[in-house]
């Protein structure tokens, strides 16, 4: 009875001294990503031939800047306590749209305004993908595995429906700017992703919206009894999620100077969790540590690269990224405890 | 031991009188919508009906059916297992390569093979504490990896001169084909170890209620370890039914695998948050989004109208809609409100 009392008493005791123990191990994790991301690049200048030129940085920020943007939209979506698998089906929708629009008939008789079209219209389409998967969450309650499942399903089937499953090859130097062109001796898309990723911060951390989403992934309950406009909240972050999906499907498209519905974002929505999760963020929601997801993003391309670039092929090298991810949220998981 | 049991069972029966109309409700569909779909199509087609066509159908089908039963285990205790593809194609590689063997050899290969998958799942959740999405996501894409490694990017062509690919290609009997027989013969296993056996009773316990389960005694984690090994032994077959009906061990395959599986254990009524679920109206919900493919074929090959392949994934996601949406009714129904906002 006594140790009952005894045991109670130490259990409040770490109860009121909780708020300082997870802020420190909060710090620990920012900088294991940090110091995982560090120890990669001296691995790299040690290692691989070549790394200390400024071609690798430019091809690693090429690719990494699509898997970092889907994953910014996955991070906001996790923080709320969901998940979305149709990531890269909405990339493949958005991705053969843009070239559908800036080749037909009225857009090559008005370039601009196709242009501009071709860039609006396919991120609104997607974001009304996120719309509907958000309707689902939202309204019926539905899971968000099951939600998005049907878009992951039929998101790319539309896509390939609308291409004929072809190959749509352009030649669109205004298009391809936002993947081929450079700013500052940098790629276009690393600057986009930079700021999408500060709007996002932005967004986490100094509005309302951003405290909503925490509230509701932390504590969807509680932020219902509390006033937040929990449905709201989940169309808004699904919504934008997905319309960074169809942002990082037009810079595939744009890449390849070609529209693939069969083979873009394939597979995207796994990079994407991995970026997320390796950067710290909880599939149980609460969390959206917005720029550690961009170094987790980081480690995932850098990965890649050490082992293609070492000549170690490409399937080792999904067993490498198997245990990063699982030492990662060991890892995470023992610091929290 | 024995008061446990009839305790459980007494909760089991108390719990599940409660959630009766909402059962009914949720597996009952599937069965409805499988006959009007059968119904319609026997009506329509000539050739629906016939031997070839049905067991063509089904023994394509039973890899699929395969992997939905397993995951229904994995999805009653409240888990998840996207590895099941994968798993499926590092399956069909190795039984491939232990062809020469023959059947004898190769399918306990394929098997043992998917059971030490579902065996590493369950230990990484269970001792390391790492939830199930992520647990299972890197195993997709570590036994993706070991497939292509061990294959070298390719697939594994057979040997001809054993049985094995009789397994895959051959009836029983004459008439009805092995992996329709592998497949029924799971499906009865599954049915009674789900619905008759103590480790049924404890999946469904645990996925329930996890805390109540423990409370009660049950072991929960030597509960998740038989979820996941079944799930990779279901895999495990499939990957042989794919290597022996094909002729190759294919480590490409299987992408995709893990969403159909799920989608076929969602439309059979189970609730992704465990507990409560059926084996045969699992198998109804593989058989049902496998006949939208077969309908398809027939009503391209009646010259009306012609759809792409491509139209088969936006028809099913379409119907994966209307089915989810109609359970979130017939739930919402039978609890009075809304379950999330």
């Amino acid at each position: 009875m006594s140790g009952t009392a005894d045991q109670m008493v130490t259990k409040t005791d770490t109860a009121l001294n909780t708020p300082k123990p997870p802020r420190r191990a909060g710090l620990l994790t920012r900088h294991g990503t940090l110091i995982a991301f560090a120890v990669l690049l001296v691995v790299n200048v040690v290692l691989t031939p070549n790394f200390l030129a400024m071609q690798t940085l430019y091809i690693n920020l090429t690719q990494v800047a699509t898997i970092a943007i889907v994953a910014l939209g996955m991070t906001l979506v996790i923080a709320s306590g969901g998940i979305d698998l149709s990531v890269g089906s909405v990339m493949a929708l958005s991705g053969a749209l843009a070239p559908l629009i800036f080749l037909s008939g009225f857009a090559t008789a008005h370039p601009a305004i196709g242009l501009a079209a071709a860039f609006i219209v396919p991120v609104a389409v997607a974001a009304l993908c996120g719309l509907f998967n958000g309707w689902l969450v939202s309204r019926y309650g539905v899971q968000p595995i099951v939600a998005t499942l049907i878009l992951f399903i039929s998101g790319r089937g539309i896509a390939q429906v609308l291409t004929n499953g072809n190959l749509q090859t352009f030649s669109n130097p205004g298009f391809s700017f936002i993947a081929t062109g450079r700013l500052l001796g940098l790629p276009v898309q690393a600057w986009l992703c930079l700021a999408l990723a500060a709007g996002a911060w932005f967004l986490v951390r100094r509005t309302l919206f951003g405290r909503y989403l925490l509230a509701v992934g932390g504590n969807e309950r509680a932020a219902r009894l509390a006033g937040v406009p929990v449905r709201r909240v989940k169309l808004v972050v699904y919504s934008l999620c997905a319309a960074l999906a169809g942002i990082a499907g037009l810079i595939v498209s744009a890449i390849n100077s070609a529209s693939d519905a069969n083979q873009a974002g394939l597979l995207m929505e796994l990079d994407a969790i991995a970026a997320a999760v390796v950067g710290g963020t909880l599939l149980t929601g609460g969390k959206a540590p917005v720029f550690n997801v961009i170094i987790g993003a980081l480690i995932i391309q850098l990965v890649r690269y050490t082992l293609l670039a070492n000549g170690v092929p490409d399937a080792v090298a999904l067993i490498a990224k198997a245990g990063i991810i699982i030492a990662a949220v060991y890892l995470q998981q023992n610091r929290r405890d | 031991m024995a008061d446990l049991n009839a305790d459980l069972s007494r909760l089991f029966n108390f719990s599940r009188f409660m959630r009766r109309g909402q059962s009914d409700l949720r597996t009952g569909g599937v069965w409805v919508a499988l006959a009007l779909l059968i119904l319609f199509a026997a009506l329509r087609y000539d050739r629906f009906l016939t031997e070839y066509n049905i067991f063509s159908f089904l023994s394509y089908n039973s890899m699929f059916v395969l992997i939905a039963l397993g995951m229904c285990f994995v999805i009653l205790t409240g888990g998840i297992d996207l590895s099941v593809g994968s798993v499926a194609a590092l399956s069909s590689v190795v039984s491939a390569f232990a062809s020469p063997y023959g059947i004898e050899v190769a399918l306990p290969a394929g098997l043992g093979v998917g059971i030490l998958c579902g065996v590493i799942n369950a230990f990484i959740i269970t001792r390391m504490r790492i939830v199930p999405f992520i647990t299972t996501l890197a195993m997709m894409l570590a036994a993706r990896g070991l497939a292509l490694v061990i294959s070298g990017n390719q697939s594994v062509p057979v040997s001809w001169d054993s049985n094995f690919t009789q397994f895959g290609m051959g009836s029983a009997f004459g008439v009805v084909p092995w992996p329709v027989v592998l497949m029924a013969g799971i499906f009865l296993i599954a049915w009674v170890t789900l619905e008759k056996l103590p480790f049924g009773r404890h999946v469904l316990a645990v996925g329930g209620d996890t805390e109540a389960a423990k409370l009660m005694g049950l072991r929960v984690e030597r509960v998740q370890w038989g979820a996941y090994m079944i799930s990779g032994a279901a895999a495990g077959l499939a990957g042989v039914v794919l290597a022996s009906g094909f002729g190759a061990g294919q480590p490409l395959e299987g992408l995709g695998w893990e969403l159909s599986a799920i989608a076929s254990v969602v439309v059979g009524g189970t609730l992704l948050t465990g507990g409560l679920g059926s084996i045969p109206a699992t198998l109804a919900g593989a058989l049902l989004l496998g006949l939208i493919f077969n309908i398809l074929n027939f009503e391209n090959g009646k010259g009306l109208i012609s759809l792409s392949a491509y139209w088969q994934s936006v028809i099913r996601g379409g119907f994966l809609l209307v089915v989810i949406v109609i359970q979130a009714h017939a739930s919402r129904f039978s609890h009075g409100k809304p379950r999330a906002g």
